[in-house]
């Protein structure tokens, strides 16, 4: 069965070990992670969101969703790729180099990223595949170095 | 004995409240890890005293209200743990120091999460200023058993702990069973804080769901009452839903008619008397257990998990059949086989309703005569048959001879792994839950000894066996001197043929007879061994002379260590091959072993 792309979020309890519990579930259980990004959401009652872009069969992902909710600390799993009206964020730093700088600039005005300073660094907050665009339109003219947040993902409905 | 009524005692004993105070008192860490396993109705608890949980140590000195069994290696208390919790329902409970107390601890971990056994592990830590140091006996033991545990803890502030203890009993008995583990640094076992009782800890999240939707049921009883070719594929998770659960089994069985098999973890959950019993199914399953598998139409799996061991190739594994599952993880649905129809429950709660809703409903199920008429030309094969010796001991033989030898008496197996233990499985009669201990999961040699010892711990005065093999039973030999320190009668029953029988038939049969490392060239003199623990030794060489050693074994008020001489080539039959169908046996040496490529990459 091919392989399809789940952005899966789970809301945990913020306890030490946490992170090491979901992350060692993925890796012992050999699935995949394309991007991951964890942090506090509600300090009052001590939860933290964990968003992970995944890849496998259907069956694959049920099972992972299966063994999230397994987790003790794990509150609840959604995965998003199925649920409707969820908006997927992801914010990219881009290097370019000196000399690219002008075409650069041209280029991540369309994009509409931001210039961050004078030295050729760039923000682009955005879906995945719209940032993945932005990059390499940058590899053409003169990219140096990239960092990515991974995904973060949230309901449209106001519940 | 009136077996209905003697489980049904025992579920209702299971069930009784125990009473709770209300009050918070000031305690010590280490005294609060004694209060609050006597408040969770620990009696016993299977440790070994080191530098980091000494002030624990400490205050089990200073009580006599909690059963302490000290252990030769701490993965014995582990496995003793098992066979407790096992033979009892109970949780098993182990304290062992840091470092090495815990990594040694980490295969019984991992065989109690395999095998969804609860037990509750106190680890002693460095104090919490050192942690992160390379202390002396440091370990990071809640990274190391993240993985072999349902959850696990590292209390770094002793307000935190006693909660923490009871949430960690609640997590290891409630939903699917499992091991926990609480690491407590030393510092924190000698400050002092408030203790809080059990009734005053509830988990913010943990509510496993017990009970089924009854829509589900009604579909499940209308797919059974359609059924022309049923089978009722039973496993692990019924003995652990408690003798309750088992009950209803055998109701469900008697009202509904149909054919019942069970995985190696589920034996005893059906009496093997029945006739609707068709013995263990899987690669050492019986001929009859695994063709009615293949040809069902309609599979109602109870609490068991279409483990590799059972369902043999997996595209191939019973074509035609709907499938039941029920099963109290929702993550084992559709994890290896996709079923038609899933049922999220405790085993116990939803065989229940569908008897109850069979009655209700005033269920005929459809003729299933011919079913049954099919499933005695399998039985007709005998699949479990040998070839009889008088000059050797068959294995088959010494367990048979074993089983015949005790009947009377209240009995609990356990075993270690490899071809003695399918020889017992496929040949010891279970009647009741809870008499068979056994490592099914992890398949982990050197189960049997120390778990014999926790069963034995439980039951003081029934007959505990662990049919053991020789290169088995060396991996845990030690705790022989904690069963003489005990006075544990446990016998263990040794089918000595100076090979790892199971690896020996693998090679024998996928390795072109090549025996590489199988063979224990030197062996010890397990009778000499047994004397030098201050057990009893036996050795039988010859058929004829089993029946009365194995009656000095069982009549001896010593533990007991039996080297049964038995022949050294003989194969486990039947066997599915790796990568075979389940109706694609080897009935016996006689019939053409083939094994595929891709069957010698599975294990």
């Amino acid at each position: 069965m091919a392989n399809e792309r789940h952005t899966l979020t789970a809301l945990v309890d913020n306890e030490a070990g946490v992170l090491a519990r979901v992350v060692g579930l993925f890796s012992g259980r050999g699935y995949n992670i394309e991007s991951l990004t964890v942090a506090e959401v509600d300090p009052k009652a001590g939860t933290s969101r964990i968003t992970i872009v995944t890849s496998g069969p259907p069956q694959v992902i049920e099972q992972i969703e299966a063994q999230l909710r397994r987790v003790v600390p794990v509150h609840a799993v959604t995965n998003w790729t199925f649920a409707s009206g969820a908006i997927e964020r992801e914010m990219a730093l881009v290097k370019v180099s000196r000399g690219a700088l002008p075409a650069a600039k041209a280029a991540a005005e369309k994009f509409g990223a931001r210039a961050l300073d004078e030295g050729g660094v760039f923000e682009l907050t955005d879906a995945p595949a719209k940032i993945s665009s932005f990059i390499e339109a940058m590899r053409a003219l003169g990219l140096t170095d990239v960092s990515r947040t991974g995904v973060a993902a949230i309901s449209r409905d106001s519940d | 004995m009136n077996t209905h009524t003697e489980l049904a005692d025992r579920s209702a004993a299971q069930e009784t409240a125990k009473e709770t105070a209300k009050e918070t008192v000031s305690l010590t860490g280490a005294q609060m890890v004694v209060r609050a396993l006597k408040d969770q109705g620990v009696t016993h608890i299977f440790g070994y005293p080191g530098g980091a949980v000494l002030p624990i140590y400490d205050a089990l000195f200073a009580d006599n209200g909690i059963t302490h069994v000290l252990v030769r290696h701490e993965q014995g208390a582990t496995h003793a743990a098992e066979g407790y919790a096992r033979s009892t329902g109970k949780p098993g409970v182990v304290l062992v120091t840091s470092g090495p107390g815990a990594t040694n601890a980490v295969t019984g971990l991992t065989d109690a999460l395999m095998d969804s056994i609860p037990l509750v592990v106190l680890t002693g830590q460095v104090a919490t200023h050192l942690i992160g140091t390379d202390a002396f006996q440091e370990a990071d033991t809640v990274g190391i058993t993240r993985a072999c545990t349902k959850h696990n803890w590292l209390v770094k502030d002793v307000n935190e702990l006693s909660r923490t203890l009871h949430e960690a009993f609640q997590i290891a008995t409630q939903g699917r069973p499992g091991p926990v583990v609480v690491d407590i640094p030393k510092d924190v076992q000698f400050k002092t804080g408030e203790y809080f009782t059990p009734d005053q800890i509830r988990h913010r999240t943990f509510r496993p769901k017990t009970e089924p939707d009854q829509d589900v049921i009604a579909r499940a009883v209308e797919m059974m009452a359609q059924a022309k070719r049923p089978i009722l594929y039973t496993g692990g998770g019924i003995i652990n839903a408690g003798p309750k659960a088992s009950l209803a089994l055998r109701e469900l069985a008697s009202l509904t008619g149909f054919p019942v098999t069970s995985t190696l973890m589920g034996l005893g959950a059906f009496p093997a008397s029945s006739p609707q019993w068709l013995g263990m199914l899987g690669m050492h399953g019986t001929y009859e257990a695994n063709n009615a598998m293949h040809d069902c139409d309609l599979m109602v799996c109870l609490g068991a998990r279409f483990d590799d061991r059972v369902t043999g190739r997996i595209d191939l594994f019973s074509p035609g059949s709907k499938k039941i599952h029920l099963d109290i993880d929702a993550s084992q649905i559709n994890k290896i086989v996709r079923v038609d129809l899933p049922i999220v429950a405790d085993a116990g709660r939803a065989i229940s309703e569908m008897v109850k809703l069979w009655k209700a409903k005033g269920v005929k199920a459809q003729a299933i005569k011919e079913w049954w008429a099919t499933i005695d030309g399998w039985r007709a094969k005998k699949s479990l048959a040998y070839q009889a010796s008088d000059a050797l001991i068959k294995p088959q033989y010494a367990i048979d001879r074993l089983y015949a030898l005790t009947r009377g008496k209240d009995v609990y197996i356990t075993t270690e792994v490899g071809q003695h233990q399918m020889w017992a499985a496929q040949r010891f009669k279970f009647e009741e839950p809870n008499r068979w201990m056994t490592s099914g999961g992890l398949g982990t040699m050197g189960y049997g000894l120390p778990a014999a010892v926790g069963v034995q711990m439980a039951h003081p005065g029934s007959l505990v066996i662990d049919i053991a093999g020789e290169a088995s039973v060396q991996m845990t030999m030690q705790e022989m001197s904690t069963a003489v320190q005990y006075d544990l009668p446990i016998k263990i029953f040794i089918l000595n043929n100076q090979y790892m029988g199971m690896v020996r038939q693998w090679q024998e049969l996928l390795h072109g007879g090549r025996y590489s490392h199988s063979y224990s060239e030197a062996l010890p003199d397990f009778v000499k061994l047994a004397e030098a623990f201050g057990c009893l030794g036996l050795r039988a060489d010859k058929p004829k002379e089993l029946d009365d050693k194995i009656r000095q074994m069982i009549e001896s008020p010593k533990p007991v260590l039996f080297d049964c001489r038995v022949d050294p080539t003989e194969n486990c039959y039947p066997m599915i091959p790796s990568g075979a169908a389940h109706n694609d046996m080897i009935l016996s040496a006689l019939s053409d072993a083939e094994v595929s490529d891709e069957g010698k990459m599975l294990v």
